[in-house]
């Protein structure tokens, strides 16, 4: 059971590559935090599962930090993009 | 061997879907386009994802039901709560700030929020002159 984790941990962190290649050829701004918010996103799923394979639940503790932290910040980019005051 | 089985399925289902939000992400032309692969795809495979972990650790509580062994479960639950409720706005919000600094779409018919805001722009200028 714990192999499984692993490798669907294995495979988010393709994703998270493929989506580090749209943050770092992205045209425009939004481009670029689309692909960070992704990012973010995939950091979330790949530490609960981390936490599953090896039992530890202060991973997902992390995970739930991390979830609101990271909406703080697009929240906060996409306030800066539109042009108004902080 | 049941709940082995739905655990591997839901799994499988969470993987197929981010790979494809990854994937959509590097293919689609478009700003808004983009958006929608990655937070779409993304937010429905990480359900999956939660869910087949919440269910390995209901049956890790009920087959060695010691102190602190229902922890996990309860909080993979709050941390798809926090998935669910955040990335939908977040999305949302990226959105509205593309659109509002002058990224347009590529291939759009109708564009909606601009003729709204010209009508606003016009509506202003009128009452300006007055």
């Amino acid at each position: 059971m714990i192999e499984v984790f692993i490798i669907s941990a294995a495979v988010i962190l393709i994703s998270i590559a493929l989506a580090f290649i749209r943050l770092i050829i992205g045209p425009t701004i939004p481009d670029r935090i689309v692909g960070l918010d992704t990012i973010n996103t995939l950091v979330i799923v790949g530490m609960i599962l981390f936490g599953a394979a090896f039992k530890e639940s202060i991973y997902i503790d992390v995970a739930i930090v991390y979830a609101l932290l990271s909406f703080v910040t697009t929240m906060l980019v996409a306030k800066y993009l539109e042009g108004g005051r902080m | 061997m049941v709940v082995t089985i739905i655990i591997y399925t839901m799994l499988a289902i969470g993987i197929f879907f981010n790979l494809l939000g990854s994937i959509g992400l590097l293919r689609f032309p478009d700003v808004y386009t983009r958006l929608h692969a990655g937070t779409k795809c993304t937010t429905f495979g990480s359900m999956f994802l939660t869910g087949a972990v919440i269910v390995y650790g209901l049956k890790e509580w009920y087959l060695h039901p010691v102190a602190g062994s229902s922890i996990m479960p309860l909080h993979v639950f709050i941390a798809l709560i926090a998935i669910l409720v955040t990335n939908p706005t977040g999305a949302h919000a990226i959105a509205r700030a593309a659109h509002k600094s002058g990224v347009l779409p590529v291939n759009a018919v109708v564009d909606d929020l601009k003729e709204d805001t010209t009508k606003e722009k016009t509506k202003k200028a009128k009452e300006a002159k007055k």
